[in-house]
């Protein structure tokens, strides 16, 4: 599979990246170079082969239902751009 | 005191007991190296009153009866590992700033046992790079030089490129690194020290900012492989705030290191023998099976199959996780915010691209399209399907031999700037580090000798999962037989 300007465009889009119609077209041959070479895993024979969930073998652990944390909220939003009344604070996104 | 810094963790720990020196002149020693060092760009902060306010509680804890198994030992701290109130910025714009209200679990460990902090490490952005060159603040520069009259400036390696700088300048006496598919043990080759990468789940991944969570392991790199099991028995350890830290007691490495492999079984992969590789490289591994047969084990031929795969599928996986956990860098919570724009959804897209670099959004963007509708299947389900063959072949390569030798990396450092203009020629770098990775075996990286442009080899162990043990053992035969003592010739 190739990847043309309009797909780049729009995985950059999902991935919330800006990029200039410049970078779009920088990205187009290195993005198709890398696809082309993942690509040769489609020659290996993988049925019946199921996918790795979790590469050491481990138990889902359940901790008690109790709060073991918490009451720091300044210490949270002490690294936020912008905090407002005990919040992040994000641009308006409702008129 | 300059000769302090030469001194190795379990020299330092002897000299402390002893009361040869105290912990404050060795962290003055130490903070003086640093400061000295800036032209290796190797640290992105320097913290020199911490390393000097534990090493006064070091003497103290002496003075006391009380040393603590790290007392007095100045360590540097890779920038992925979240330090309380110090800039934690995993070498990228995006973070720059950030001071994290909390301390990483793997950090926390080192400094309870009494370790003090020079200063957080210069490495690869996100860990995404194999030489460094990929940080915000620009690549670390190699202490060593070629011998060819050059002056040309080398790669130390990466993503820990400031991590094995550190070690090999004498600028800390062992670091913390991170290894996500190499990024201990290429460094660590590159740069004539030694590295381990343990099992997966061994270290706790808590505060350790992520890139890839199936594969992120941390490891300590240090001068001696005793050094590494110290550092690691303090770092290794069951954490519940990790739900894939491995709940099991931590082995007494360093009281267990034997380098009698009597018995052993060295498994040599023939799929490891790839063109390209200089004559040089597979002359060292060639030696390093008779150091180990030296010191009793027998060399055994061994297939894993699957090996040519193993890039591809990691370069599938790594992007994929990546582009998830990076999906929290939005401009809302912490960092970089780009404002200017109109919309919520601007903003994140605008604060993304001032602040991740051009490696960082190549890997988003790759792993975004192989999760995306409609290839998911044929990219990442396919490549967690390899990586289960992957895994298998070291399984059956196991039931024959009890460690596999290899190189660590297909060359020596290379110069700055040589591989940047292609990113796949960079990724092949890591061509015999990526398997054990994506199988979470444990894997070092010991010294092995020069080649002949005065540059370190590494040689690579691969152990069963858990066996740490093995693999610090067969690494510390050849470290014996190797006698590789060379230092870099401090030019900075």
């Amino acid at each position: 599979m190739s990847v043309n300007a309009d797909q780049v465009r729009h995985v950059a889009r999902l991935a919330r990246i800006a990029m200039s119609d410049a970078e779009v077209e920088a990205m187009v041959p290195e993005f198709n170079n890398i696809l082309t070479w993942v690509e040769q895993l489609a020659e290996v024979d993988t049925d019946g082969v199921e996918p790795l969930t979790a590469v050491i073998a481990n138990e889902l652990r359940l901790r008690d239902d109790v709060v073991d944390d918490g009451d720091c909220r300044d210490d949270i939003l002490k690294n936020a751009p912008e905090a407002q009344h005990g919040f992040f604070a994000v641009p308006k996104v409702i008129e | 005191m300059a000769e302090l810094t030469t001194k190795t963790i379990a020299e330092l720990r002897e000299g402390l007991r002893g009361g040869d020196f105290s912990a404050r002149e060795v962290a003055e020693a130490y903070n003086a190296a640093v400061a000295a060092g800036r032209a290796l760009n190797a640290y992105t902060v320097e913290t020199p009153e911490l390393a000097l306010a534990a090493a006064d509680a070091a003497d103290k804890a002496r003075a006391a009866g009380e040393l603590k198994p790290l007392s007095g030992v100045p360590l540097g701290i890779k920038d992925l590992f979240a330090t309380q109130g110090v800039d934690t910025t995993a070498g990228s714009n995006i973070l720059k700033g950030f001071k994290p209200p909390y301390e990483s679990t793997v950090s926390a460990k080192l400094k309870a046992a009494g370790a003090g902090m020079l200063g957080k490490l210069n490495m690869d952005e996100f860990a995404m790079g194999s030489s460094n060159e990929t940080s915000a603040y620009g690549p670390v520069v190699s202490p060593w030089k070629r011998n060819d009259g050059g002056n040309a400036a080398l790669t130390p390696g990466g993503s820990s490129g400031g991590s094995a700088a550190a070690v090999a300048a004498g600028l800390a006496a062992g670091v913390t690194g991170t290894d996500t598919g190499g990024s201990i043990r290429q460094p660590a080759a590159f740069t004539g020290i030694c590295g381990i990468k343990p099992t997966y789940g061994r270290c706790s991944r808590w505060g350790i900012v992520a890139f890839a969570s199936s594969l992120d392991q941390a490891g300590p790199m240090a001068r001696t492989v005793r050094d590494c099991a110290i550092l690691l028995e303090v770092m290794a350890g069951f954490d519940p705030k990790d739900a894939t830290s491995l709940d099991l007691p931590v082995p007494e490495w360093e009281k267990g290191l034997s380098s009698d492999l009597k018995g052993k079984k060295v498994g040599i992969p023939t799929e490891y023998r790839i063109d390209g590789v200089p004559a040089e490289i597979d002359a060292l591994w060639d030696k390093g099976v008779e150091w180990l047969r030296d010191a009793g084990a027998e060399p055994v031929r061994i297939s894993l199959p699957h090996t040519k795969y193993a890039l591809p599928t990691y370069y599938i996986i790594a992007p994929a996780e990546a582009s998830s956990n990076l999906a929290r860098y939005d401009g809302v919570r912490y960092g970089l915010r780009e404002m200017g724009v109109k919309s919520l959804d601007d903003m994140y897209a605008a604060t993304r691209a001032a602040g991740f670099g051009a490696e960082v959004k190549r890997r988003i963007m790759i792993g975004t399209y192989v999760l995306s509708a409609g290839f998911y299947d044929a990219y990442f389900t396919k490549a967690q399907k390899v990586r289960s063959l992957i895994k298998r072949d070291f399984a059956e390569a196991f039931k024959a031999c009890d460690v596999i030798l290899t190189p660590t990396a297909p060359s020596a450092a290379f110069g700055l700037g040589e591989k940047t203009a292609d990113p796949i020629a960079m990724y092949l770098n890591d061509v015999f580090a990526v398997p054990a990775s994506l199988a979470g075996l444990p894997a070092m990286s010991v010294p092995g000798g020069l080649d002949g442009q005065g540059l370190p080899l590494g040689l690579h162990l691969i152990g069963r999962e858990l066996d740490e043990q093995g693999v610090l053992n067969a690494a510390l035969a050849i470290e014996e037989r190797a006698g590789f003592n060379h230092r870099p010739k401090v030019w900075w």
